[in-house]
């Protein structure tokens, strides 16, 4: 029995490093520090896993060489014309810099997950920059924490111990005390409140009044979250406010509160569900903050306006850094979604939906962005690494990738591997691999190998690399 | 005269029966060129290219069979710089500015740069550890400290950018001067530029520190730039430089404010004529649209809060800052033609060119491609005048550049361009074509015994832009202005063997919890993770 120490976990963005691992023969039998999600991972993610390439023959997924499947792989890339490479955000940096690779030599489409995730945030970096830092820096100095959108609790479960609220900084104490206390009288008023309404039979259901004025909490010179939401999440529960926004009204709300800050007055009573009053309070505590962050999530990208929600988040913290320290994060959610974006931009300039037709990269979402090619049915081949795109994707655009030949790499049974024309079973980056992954704060990290791999899996960046080989040597451009 | 060329070395001679005859009369033959500062590689050269596709749509590089494609005018992607910079001559390449917690990222980066040796400089100036260390006046525990950063990151010398006011930054604040206190550290900017200094002379780096001054862009700077090289001068000895103030142009501006903003380049050049242990480079302003970027915050929020740009800051913990603002250097603008004007005015005016190197401070003052027209305004007073005759009247009138009528000759143009920054770096076996030396050399199609630079300085620029031949390690990489080879380049980083090295205890392992948030066996960078290593090993006097 061996304990490995400061694993990287690979499950989401928040990509803690303190994981330990007990492995023994070859098998991880304990992963401390690490949460639900991350345990579920490193304790279960040998169950249903494919263990032999596959190849499609008369409609029927066989068991095929590695070669054979190579060598198809090979074939229906270096045939296609327009052929679309998607996924990469659950793999290593290596692999990916292989997979432009070959996005280039086939003149292909390469695109990645934030395609349908933070694509808009991106594309909103890109009108107005973006004023942001490392977790690090947040918990050392950060004192008044939003998370807009974003569930943390949740989705990611370390984020708020390791880096905001329940974390120990330089200039910052950690509050988990006070959470504690406040949790305790969250049950107890609740107890109270059930035996309330059975006693004066209320509607329990009807909503609740919304209060006119801020907790005492958020008037104390200490560390303080605010969660903006359209319903209450375990992570508002957590909060020392909570402020509901109405479902696609994030937009109003960001541009109130860029009023408030420019010292505007707002002529009318409330601006998304929320009283003017209360906006005016949490602005000015966004103002006298010594350093604030706000973290925003997919309720903001992927919510009416999206982009745009995205451009207003941008611009309340620029216009608050007018008055204070004020820095903003996207809530990224795979592993390695981070590093794709940042391994792509290097190697071509462009983040993702990255065009390789003209034999030179070219960027422009809506038109070199997977689903928009699928849906205009306009690719005639794909390779799909480490991503489920038949299962997420819309309905027409997972029905055109299906129907051209459809090359999966995966080490996991998926409705996409189910469905593929050639599967290749993969190793587990960050547990069967080595590789490099980036955190949702840019900070490049290791990823480990803590177990050997089934024999007949081969490492993301090997199968690449030899696909790539191979499409060479079909059209005899090996040199 | 004929340079022999065996196994990537220049060596006495080879046998010319069966070697490969590179025929290069009537033309000038350099050493590679080295560029000691420019912005290629990691975070924040990364951040500035997502946050510019209008960048990149104008300007494309296409696959060919030996290469591969990429876009990019002001901030080119990793494989088109390399490409670049080897049309142009350039063999070696530093990367100035590393935050050491991402120095992962500008290895990768650093990897995917083909044709170019490299190394990179982390940025140390506002680490918690040294600003600890030096406050309690520990200098050889800081040395310690520095060596195994060194290590960790793989990288080649001191950064210091802004002393004290990158950690100011981490709560919107900044420091005003030389001696004004860093909040919550009780330490003054001289002491840090002093601390690291010695630091560096116990580590015995090849290079000195390299410092981008405090106050950088703003009017009046000048003087803090002479103080920043006053503040280390009893530290020198002998004729060996301890301090290389970069990109000195941003830092050479006098007046009070951007009305009266002129040129402080004749004090700076009078104070380095007369001691010898500063060197400087350029940091050439170009008129054109450029992406500016550097690790110091405040600076960068002050220049976006001048133009309203997009602008992005990434905060690092407890090590340092960046920012990134899209820029353009307008002609007419007076206060942009007087930092044009500086530029030149300093490297006219400082007399030996061994203390001033060519360089844009990529892609601050413009990017590297426009190298050819700086060597033209060198080399030609001519090609100055003309471009004086077009930029705006006020900076017309107070610039120095009309009083000035020396031309660099192409021998000190080599200097300028490579020998000086080989030197400065402390790289023996770049900047020259002695034997030993790395077979690193250019050729560019002009005849220096028939040409006269001054009158014909398009001349030169083209064939600047286009090396006739560029050699690396041995090899031909470059005909005509086109890649003939691909090739990887070698990083640099320097192995630093002190007798007492930093102690990895328990008590360290807590500190790096506490001040980071990542553990500590996940900080540093192992060999293997290079692609093509090339450490050099350095005995500390610690």
């Amino acid at each position: 029995m061996t304990v490995v120490t400061g694993v990287t976990c690979p499950v989401c963005g928040t990509f803690c490093d303190d994981i330990e691992l007990v492995v023994k023969d070859n098998v991880i039998t304990d992963a401390r520090k690490a949460c639900a999600m991350g345990a579920a991972k490193f304790l279960n993610y040998a169950t249903h896993r494919n263990l032999k390439p596959l190849v499609r023959k008369n409609g029927e997924l066989v068991e095929a060489s590695i070669d054979e499947a190579i060598g198809k792989a090979a074939k229906i890339l270096a045939d296609a014309t327009y052929p679309i490479l998607y996924g990469w955000s659950n793999t290593s940096c290596e692999a990916t810099r292989v997979g432009l690779e070959l996005a280039e030599e086939v003149g292909g489409v390469i695109d990645n997950t934030s395609t349908v995730c933070h694509g808009p945030s991106i594309l909103s970096i890109q009108d107005v920059g973006i004023a942001s830092c490392t977790l690090g820096q947040l918990r050392h100095r950060a004192d008044l924490i939003f998370y807009w959108a974003s569930n943390p609790w949740s989705a990611h479960p370390r984020h708020i111990e390791r880096y905001t609220m329940f974390s120990e900084g330089r200039f910052q104490k950690s509050t988990w005390r006070g959470y504690l206390s406040r949790l305790r009288g969250i049950v107890s008023r609740k107890r109270l409140q059930r035996a309330a309404n059975l006693v004066l039979r209320r509607d329990v259901f009807a909503a609740p009044e919304v209060e006119r004025r801020l907790p005492y909490s958020m008037f104390q010179k200490k560390r303080k979250m605010v969660v903006v939401d359209v319903r209450k999440t375990r992570t508002a529960e957590a909060a020392d406010y909570f402020l509901q926004v109405e479902p696609n009204k994030d937009y109003e709300l960001l541009q109130a509160f860029r009023m408030l800050i420019k010292d505007e007055e707002l002529d009318v009573d409330k601006v998304a569900g929320v009283p003017v009053e209360i906006l005016e309070e949490v602005a000015d505590i966004m103002v006298g903050c010594e350093l604030g962050v706000l973290f925003f999530g997919l309720g903001l990208t992927m919510s009416e306006g999206k982009l745009r929600n995205v451009d207003a988040a941008l611009n309340l913290t620029r216009d608050l850094n007018q008055r204070t320290k004020f820095l903003i994060m996207p809530m990224r959610g795979h592993y390695n979604v981070t590093g794709v974006n940042v391994v792509f931009t290097w190697q071509t300039g462009y983040p993702y939906a990255v065009d390789f037709s003209h034999g030179y990269p070219r960027y422009n979402p809506g038109e070199t962005s997977v689903i928009d090619i699928l849906c205009n049915d306009e690719a005639d081949a794909s390779l799909i690494v480490a991503s489920d795109p038949v299962a997420h994707f819309p309905r027409m655009a997972a029905q055109n990738l299906v129907k051209n030949p459809l090359i999966a790499i995966d080490p996991e049974v998926t409705p996409t591997t189910l469905m593929a024309d050639v599967v290749f079973p993969s190793t587990f980056v960050g547990i069967e691999t080595e590789g490099t992954a980036y955190r949702m704060d840019h900070v490049p990290l290791p990823l480990k190998k803590i177990v050997e791999p089934p024999k007949t899996c081969l490492p993301d960046q090997e199968i690449l690399q030899r696909i790539l080989h191979k499409v060479r040597k079909l059209r005899g451009n090996l040199n | 005269m004929d340079i022999a060329v065996k196994d990537g070395k220049i060596v006495e001679k080879v046998d010319e029966r069966k070697a490969e005859v590179v025929d290069a009369s009537g033309m000038i033959v350099m050493p590679g060129g080295v560029d000691i500062h420019c912005h290629i590689a990691g975070a924040e050269v990364n951040s500035g290219r997502l946050l510019r596709p209008e960048d990149h749509v104008k300007d494309v590089e296409v696959k060919t069979a030996l290469t591969r494609s990429g876009v990019g005018y002001s901030i080119p992607s990793t494989f088109t710089t390399g490409y670049r910079y080897s049309r142009m001559g350039y063999t070696t390449v530093m990367n100035p500015s590393m935050p050491p917690l991402e120095a992962r990222h500008t290895h990768e980066e650093l990897d995917d740069t083909p044709m170019v040796d490299k190394a990179t400089y982390p940025l140390l100036g506002d680490w918690w550890f040294v600003l600890e260390h030096l406050r309690d006046d520990l200098i050889e525990e800081c040395a310690a400290h520095v060596a195994w950063m060194m290590t960790a990151t793989k990288g080649y010398a001191i950064k210091i950018v802004n002393p004290g006011g990158l950690e100011a930054w981490g709560f919107g604040r900044n420091v005003k001067n030389l001696d004004d206190s860093v909040p919550h550290f009780n330490i003054t900017p001289r002491e840090i530029l002093r601390g690291l200094c010695k630091v560096n002379k116990l580590l015995n780096l090849p290079h000195t520190i390299h410092v981008h001054t405090n106050n950088l862009g703003k009017p009046g700077n000048y003087i803090t730039a002479l103080e920043t090289m006053k503040c280390v001068e009893d530290l020198a000895e002998g004729k060996r430089p301890v301090i290389h103030i970069t990109h000195c142009q941003f830092c050479a501006f006098k007046g009070s404010d951007w009305q009266t903003m002129s040129s402080g380049a004749e004090e700076i050049a009078k104070y380095v004529n007369h001691h010898d242990h500063a060197t400087l480079d350029m940091g050439q302003v170009i008129f054109t649209d450029t992406t500016t970027m550097t690790a110091d915050g405040p600076f960068q929020y002050g220049l976006y809060t001048l133009t309203g740009n997009k602008w992005v800051n990434h905060d690092v913990e407890t090590e340092t800052t960046s920012g990134i603002v899209p820029f353009r250097y307008k002609r007419k603008s007076a206060v942009h033609a007087t930092q044009w004007s500086i530029g030149l005015e300093l490297a006219l005016l400082i007399k030996d060119p061994w203390k001033i190197y060519m360089t844009t401070d990529h892609p601050n003052g413009g990017p590297f491609t426009a190298y050819p027209t700086i060597i033209a305004w060198l080399m030609s007073r001519v090609a100055r005048k003309k471009t004086l005759s077009r930029i705006s009247k006020r900076a017309r009138r107070k610039s120095l550049l009309p009083s000035i009528d020396r031309e660099l000759s192409f021998y000190e143009m080599a200097i300028v361009t490579r020998g000086g920054q080989a030197k400065a770096l402390g790289l023996t076996e770049k900047g020259h074509l002695g034997v030993g030396a790395d077979a690193d050399v250019a050729i560019y199609n002009v005849n220096p015994e028939q040409v006269d630079p001054s009158k014909k300085y398009k001349t030169v620029r083209k064939a600047f832009k286009r090396a006739a031949y560029t050699i690396k390690g041995g090899e031909i990489v470059v005909k005509d202005g086109q890649i003939v080879r691909s090739v990887f380049g070698k990083t640099f980083w320097v192995d630093i063997k002190t007798s007492l090295p930093m102690e990895v205890n328990d008590d360290l392992k807590r500190k790096f919890r506490e001040y980071w948030t990542v553990e500590y066996e996940n900080y540093p960078i192992p060999d293997s993770f290079l692609h093509v290593p090339a450490p050099i090993s350095v005995k500390a006097e610690v």
